[in-house]
């Protein structure tokens, strides 16, 4: 155990993490030049386009220092808001973190939320200074940042570019002197914490964990304490660049067990296994995952609800925090209404619908959960627009709050407060981290964070902006269901939940996107928005005119017939709400708005 | 190039299984530039290889400046008989905007002098949805037709095609078409203009006074047979399609190794249901339900009756007697409502 250092890595977005990470398995030799694939630790498609760990991973690297052979675990935590729960639980397996900071950016607010998850679980931080070799860094400045923020000594800041492979002896030497070696109990029940999972096609669930006390031995009968189930590990092993299989995996180690499991839901992250016979207390800190955000998936084709149904269930098998059941919609058909932890985990799993598995799929109004509150204090759940109660039914409605952290230079503060403000927003608190960078503490609602909110906080402060926030409870607010009517039939699928003080501006702006979208049909299209019976808002699309191809002879029909083929194919995305025709980004028209 | 396409005549002389020809069409461009020579061994080696109705429309596209009194009279000596003459305006600036050779003048000539010779089937071309030509300046156009009174008028809405001259202009910003509603306006006056004066609008771009249907183009609409010669022409014999090669020089190298350049296309049961709806659609003819019922099995009333009925109760369409036309205000929306009806 002396010989072992988990550590993980905090670091914003872009500011050079998988980079060191990749710069760390090459000088320990886990990986060889050959084998070197940029960005190493992030293996999904989808996660190197968007340059975020989506999901994490860990890897164990040897190193070799005064002639003593040290077993570093090195455990990826992912870098977006949506997922701080799982970035909880990796930090919570180790005993040290690497605080990178980009020496042009400096610090942003996503990191310091993680770092202080870090130093709540009492981890020894190591901060680095990352892009050193950059003309636009400003050492000094990020220097005094990174010191006032965790009260280090200036020298303990180790100088790096993890691009030109500068200062990765030291952190490495770091690792070794500075981050405590893990303690744990050989003698005492089996307690280990998963922190991932990863989907195995061939062989299941692989589950990733760190060793608390006692041992795992392949073949023990094991329990996962918080779902209540039991397995045998089949298969228990270390993670190097592949999984090496071992016959033992003891207190302060990390490892993966693969005992079968098919479906990622019965594996939580933060649950505790232990042995069936003599088992342990559960590490503290598990959570329920709760989805953030709800939304309705369609198929295009109502025909492929089937597969969606098929489609769903694999994306699940490795993506326990997504959620569904079957929803019905009269503007849709058959679909799923979904929860999901945030918009970028919405995005992806809409993108990886459509990636891997060919699907084309209508995302509906993405909504929050809200609260409608009875007379005798009971709550209905509300995770779609239709679920809305009649207003003469309930007493109020309740809608979920954040407090938001946001860290910017101080030039840009007007412009992020009536950002906020305008978001219903109510500011807390203002600090000065440095003479130029303040952190802002707002509470918002959540309904108006989720959409553009982190756009717009990006255009208005040129960049220089970062968010975090965690949810702080449901307060009484005057929601209104608004609906969309296209030719007098009303599209539910088009319905949001919306202030009461927004609703005329948002029932005017999404009338008028939707007439943007909506092309023009053989009939004239009436687009209204109302509040109960109430019209709000009408905008209307013109009957089309013409389409019509002037010419059409003998060596023009083969490739006419061919277009208007494709013409016809391009109509088989839209959906038909009475005689109207809907493009599939009609539905998505909400987040478009402004 | 005229040694080449007597010589694909020659090749193909069996691809319309020796039935008789009722129309020859010289198109695509300006065949007015083949000399008298060039044009007069065509014609003899079509009537070589294939045997001619005696009564066979002859047409020839041509270009009003390359009409004189010379190479008119040459032309109707070889047996043309239907002339379609690409004069597009009777305005100058337009002709000037459309890069045409020809002026006001030539244009209104060639059709006279044409009728002196002794044509008396003749066609013109023009075109409407110009961004420079205001309503006004369209109906001057058509008012010029009450003058002319050719037998037969096509007349084509303005088209921004990629690597043209215009395509060009319109990619980098200095051209562009006044829209959809602009050019509706325009057809409709058009139609209103063309009928009140006798023509029959017997397809989306076709007007004739009575009786003078292309024979020719009609043919394509009504799955006739046909045999296309030379670069970048189309065959159809009923089951596939073929299409030459539509580089000159690669389509005469070819043909003088005796190969025709062309390539095939076998049209599937919906390629053909498809093509019918497309052109059928297009004509006073319409399209016979019962015909695609007994001969592609594709009941269109069965399978899209509820669009159909709502064709006809909008009136954008009318059945008689299982024929579904449309009317003038589904003509404009023809491409739509054939992509509706596709298999």
């Amino acid at each position: 155990m002396e010989q072992i250092r988990n550590f993980c890595i905090i670091a914003h977005i872009d500011h050079g993490k998988s980079t060191l990470a990749d710069r760390l398995l090459q000088s320990t030799g886990t990986v060889n030049e050959r084998d070197m694939q940029a960005q190493l630790l992030d293996d999904m498609d989808l996660e190197r386009e968007r340059g975020i760990t989506i999901k994490s991973h860990a890897i164990q690297m040897d190193y070799v220092h005064e002639g003593q052979t040290y077993t570093l675990n090195l455990i990826d935590t992912p870098g977006h808001v949506d997922f701080s729960y799982e970035v909880s639980r990796s930090i919570a397996a180790c005993e040290g973190a690497l605080l990178i900071v980009d020496a042009a950016q400096g610090i942003e607010a996503q990191t310091i939320s993680n770092l202080y998850l870090a130093l709540e679980h009492d981890l020894e931080i190591i901060p680095v200074l990352n892009k050193i070799d950059l003309p636009s860094a400003m050492p000094e400045e990020v220097t005094d940042e990174i010191v006032s923020l965790i009260g280090c000594d200036p020298t303990d800041v180790i100088h790096a570019s993890a691009k030109e492979g500068i200062g990765i002896t030291d952190i490495l030497e770091a690792i070794i002197h500075r981050i405590p070696a893990p303690k744990g109990d050989l003698q005492k029940p089996l307690k280990a914490m998963i922190f991932d999972s990863v989907f195995n096609p061939f062989r299941g669930i692989e589950v990733y964990f760190r060793v608390f006390d006692g041992e795992i031995n392949k073949g023990d009968k094991v329990k996962f304490v918080n779902t209540g189930k039991t397995y045998e590990a089949d298969e228990i092993g270390v993670l190097k660049l592949q999984q090496q299989p071992k016959d033992t995996i003891k207190a302060g180690n990390v490892g993966y067990i693969i005992s079968g499991i098919k479906v990622a839901k019965e594996v939580k992250v933060g649950d505790t296994i232990t042995h069936v016979n003599k088992p342990c207390e559960a590490v503290k800190g598990f959570e329920n995952v709760k989805p953030m955000v709800f939304a309705g998936i369609y198929p295009v084709e109502t025909s492929e609800f089937e597969e969606l149904r098929a489609s769903m269930e694999k994306l699940q098998l490795n993506d326990a925090s997504l959620i569904w059941e079957p929803e019905t919609s009269a503007a849709l058909g058959f679909g799923f209404r979904c929860g999901f932890l945030g918009m970028l985990h919405m995005e992806i799993v809409q993108e990886r619908l459509e990636r891997e598995f060919d699907m084309t799929v209508i995302t509906t109004v993405p909504s929050v959960q809200f609260h409608a509150v009875k007379s005798d204090g009971t709550i209905i759940k509300i995770n779609a627009p239709s679920e809305m109660p009649e207003p003469n039914t309930i007493s109020h409605i309740e809608e979920p709050f954040i407090r938001a952290q946001i860290i910017t230079k101080d030039e840009f503060i007007g412009n992020i407060i009536s950002l906020c403000m305008d978001k219903r927003g109510i500011i807390k608190n203002q600090v000065y981290l440095t003479t130029e960078r303040v952190e802002l503490t707002f509470e918002l609602p959540l309904s108006e964070i989720v959409f553009d909110f982190f756009d717009k906080l990006k255009t208005l402060s040129k960049g220089y902006a970062s968010l975090d926030y965690e949810l702080i409870g449901f307060r009484q607010s005057t929601m209104v269901k608004l609906d969309i009517m296209l030719n007098g039939d009303r599209v539910d699928a088009l319905s949001a939940i919306v202030h009461r003080d927004k609703a005329y501006e948002w029932g005017k702006r999404l009338c008028e996107k939707l007439r943007e979208l909506i092309p023009r049909q053989m009939f004239e299209i009436a687009i209204q928005a109302s509040i109960g019976t109430k019209i709000i808002a009408r905008e209307s699309v013109k009957a089309m005119r013409k389409n019509v191809l002037a010419k059409c002879y003998g060596g023009d029909i083969s490739r006419k017939r061919k277009l208007l083929e494709k013409q016809k194919k391009g109509k088989k995305r839209m959906r038909q709400v009475g005689n109207v025709e809907i493009p599939q980004e009609a539905f998505m028209a909400v987040l478009k708005l402004d | 190039m005229t040694v080449a396409l007597c010589e694909e005549i020659k090749l193909r002389q069996n691809y319309l299984e020796r039935e008789p020809i009722n129309t020859v069409y010289f198109g695509g461009g300006t065949p007015s530039i083949l000399s008298k020579d060039n044009l007069s061994s065509i014609l003899e080696t079509i009537h070589k290889y294939f045997s001619v109705n005696h009564d066979a429309e002859i047409t020839l596209e041509a270009n009003p400046d390359d009409l004189n009194s010379e190479k008119l009279r040459d032309l109707y000596g070889l047996g043309v008989n239907r002339l379609s003459i690409g004069i597009q305006s009777f305005k100058e600036e337009v002709l000037h905007f459309l890069n045409r050779a020809h002026n006001r003048k030539q244009a209104l000539n060639s059709v006279s002098e044409a009728r002196n010779i002794g044509f008396n089937n003749i066609s013109i071309d023009l075109i409407y949805g110009i961004p420079i030509n205001s309503h006004e300046d369209w109906e001057n156009d058509l008012h010029e037709i009450t003058k002319i009174k050719p037998e037969h008028i096509s007349s084509y809405c303005l088209t921004i095609e990629p690597k043209t001259v215009f395509g060009h202009r319109a990619k980098m910003g200095t051209l562009s078409l006044k829209g959809e509603d602009f050019e509706a306006r325009q057809y409709e006056l058009l139609i209103e203009k063309l009928k009140s004066i006798g023509y029959e609008h017997y397809e989306v771009s076709n007007f004739c006074l009575p009786g003078m249907h292309s024979k020719h183009n009609s043919s394509y609409w009504k799955q006739a047979k046909y045999l296309g010669i030379g670069p970048g022409a189309h065959s159809y014999n009923g089951a596939s399609r073929q299409f030459n090669v539509t580089n000159n020089h690669k389509y005469i190298s070819s043909l003088y190794k005796d190969n025709i350049p062309t390539q095939q296309e076998v049209l599937s049961r919906e390629d053909k249901v498809n093509e019918y709806l497309l052109t059928g659609l297009r004509t006073i003819w319409g399209v016979d339900l019962d015909y695609l019922k007994d001969n592609y099995d594709y009941d269109l009333k069965k399978l899209k009756g509820s669009y159909v009925n709502n064709l006809i109760d909008n009136r954008f369409a009318t059945l008689d007697a299982n024929d579904l036309k449309l009317t003038e205000e589904g003509l404009l929306l023809a491409d739509e409502i054939s992509a509706s009806l596709f298999i």
